[in-house]
């Protein structure tokens, strides 16, 4: 894993004077050359308006396009490409579910059932379907740790239509019992859509074993470009729903008043493609695929282990979430008594380090755990426990430059 | 660092003494920074225009703590006008349209504050009380 660090040429920036360490993958991840290149190499040879011309750009770039989308199913083993549909990212992938499923079948007694600890993406798009169908949206409050409990399990009933759940949490770290939610939702009759945004970068996606109904995943926290994302749908339920927008290349035959749309997956991917991000995408796959996601969850956990004991000597440092590295996958969220996360951040920041701070997108979480606001670390493949060391160090100076001796 | 957690916002940092709810009080504002989730509400006590109790409660960094502080002892006990004259003075300084620290001098402690422009993202700290107060006192002009 240590070779990998020359692939990312932003890890040699200084920042304020020191060397960058870079802990806010969660948020999204550098990018190495070889993602870099892709981009350049279709700009500079293959740019054309994908699936619309005759010549020989148009089909370069449509073939690198459908590649991508080849390399994707293949990434989340998905029965086929035609359950791929590419949009600019999570969010954008569960605003379609949202709309596309949720509006057109929900009504009023249904329930759409999700955990406390969603990121504003997965929340959200649920509380407006709530709010348009009259469906209620029931929230599991987890344990003190943040994990699933019966009484939360028990709210998936007969009147659940939706079940929809982050496969790691983006403030906890944690992974999900995913088959176990997946099956209790289907047990009900309700569908299960799994935001990804957090575990397609750091563990093997397989939408088949999972059996999850949509999975939506975003590429530039996985090395791809900002801009592409991913949603998978099993192809009867993309087959029975609604564009979500529509215009450019998503129609079979339009008319002056009425228009038939094209096929899965194209009806739901309207306008000029991003064939940038596409590619960008297959070669970050490709990328993560050479490594493995053995030997990246591997190295993960010994960074995430590692900087958690270090935190836990430090009796100013409180860890939000399982205190247990193994059902993390590398997102550490924490506060320190008596300092803001701002100004954590923007102290670690004069030391070069790179860090998140606020809400994390999870305003809900934040005042169910009455913690506001928070710290996050979060690795990644190019991390090395040398920049956790230098962070730990960095640790209590925080303390010392806001005024307390400790 | 040491120039932006300086001893005197620290002191303001630490200092509660106008942090609390007000027992009377003629207008209210809540001030929030989405991106970030600082969030203060904002009480003064006015009478015949002039500020004579004003507090704040709620949570945020050290910059935004600070600056709630060093501004609420700045308007106490003044005219309404002046404190919102205060009040513009401090944000063209965040903003660099007024550099004079002759002119400056006036806004107390939170001259303190001057060199927060050179972080971009600390700003919308540093200024969140000061535009609560500059609604609720603009509104309040309104409603007259």
């Amino acid at each position: 894993m240590n070779n990998v660090r020359k692939d990312f040429p932003i890890l040699t920036k200084k920042v304020n004077g020191h060397q960058l360490v870079y802990f806010d993958n969660a948020a999204t991840t550098q990018k190495p050359y070889q993602v870099i290149h892709a981009i350049v190499d279709l700009l500079e040879h293959y740019n054309g308006n994908p699936h619309r011309g005759a010549h020989t750009l148009s089909m370069e770039a449509t073939e690198l396009y459908d590649e991508a989308k080849q390399a994707v199913a293949r990434f989340i083993n998905a029965r086929s490409a035609d359950e791929i549909i590419f949009v600019r990212n999570t969010t954008e992938a569960l605003n379609l579910v949202a709309r596309s499923y949720g509006e057109a079948n929900l009504h009023s007694g249904d329930k759409i059932v999700i955990p406390i600890s969603e990121h504003h993406s997965d929340l959200v798009p649920w509380q407006r379907v709530a709010s348009k169908t009259g469906a209620k949206l029931v929230y599991m409050y987890l344990d003190e740790e943040g994990h699933f409990t019966d009484e939360d399990l028990a709210k998936i009933d007969d009147h659940t239509k939706i079940v929809a759940f982050a496969a790691v949490s983006n403030v906890l770290g944690m992974k999900r019992p995913v088959e176990k939610i997946i099956k209790k939702a289907h047990q009900v009759g309700a569908i299960a859509v799994l935001d990804g945004a957090q575990s397609a970068p750091h563990m093997k996606s397989d939408v088949q074993k999972w059996d999850c109904d949509f999975y939506a995943f975003s590429g530039h926290k996985m090395l791809g470009s900002a801009g592409t994302g991913v949603l998978y749908g099993k192809l009867e339920l993309l087959r029975n729903m609604e564009p979500f927008l529509s215009g450019g290349d998503m129609i079979e035959y339009v008319q002056e008043q009425s228009t038939t749309f094209a096929e899965v997956p194209f009806k739901f991917e309207a306008g000029t493609e991003n064939v940038e991000g596409a590619v960008a995408l297959h070669a970050a796959i490709d990328y993560l695929e050479a490594i493995g996601f053995d030997a990246i969850e591997q190295h993960e956990y010994e960074l995430t282990r590692h900087c958690m004991e270090g935190m836990l000597k430090l009796p100013y440092i409180h860890l939000l979430g399982s205190k247990d590295p193994k059902e993390k996958v590398g997102v550490i969220s924490f506060t320190i008594d008596g300092v803001h996360p701002h100004d954590a951040a923007t102290i670690l920041d004069s030391y070069g380090i790179a860090i998140r701070s606020g809400h994390h997108c999870a305003q809900p979480l934040g005042h169910h755990l009455h913690v506001e606001a928070s710290n996050r670390v979060s690795f990644y493949i190019y991390n090395t426990i040398e920049e956790v060391d230098y962070f730990l160090s960095k640790l209590p100076l925080v303390r010392k430059q806001m005024g307390f001796k400790d | 660092m040491n120039q932006l957690y300086s001893d005197i916002i620290l002191e303001h940092n630490q200092n509660l003494s106008n942090k609390h709810e007000l027992k009377d009080f003629t207008l209210q504002e809540h001030g929030h920074n989405p991106s970030c989730g600082d969030d203060i509400t904002l009480q003064a006590d006015i009478h015949n225009g002039i500020v004579r109790d004003a507090a704040y409660t709620g949570h945020g960094c050290a910059i935004s703590q600070a600056s709630a502080d060093m501004m609420i002892d700045l308007i106490k006990g003044k005219p309404t006008a002046e404190a919102l004259r205060l009040v513009n003075l401090f944000l063209d300084m965040i903003k660099r349209k007024e550099t004079d620290d002759a002119k400056l001098e006036e806004l107390e402690d939170a001259i303190a504050l001057k060199n927060i422009s050179n972080m971009p993202a600390r700003v919308k700290c540093a200024v969140l009380a000061w535009h609560t107060l500059k609604d609720a006192l603009e509104k309040k002009e309104e409603n007259r």
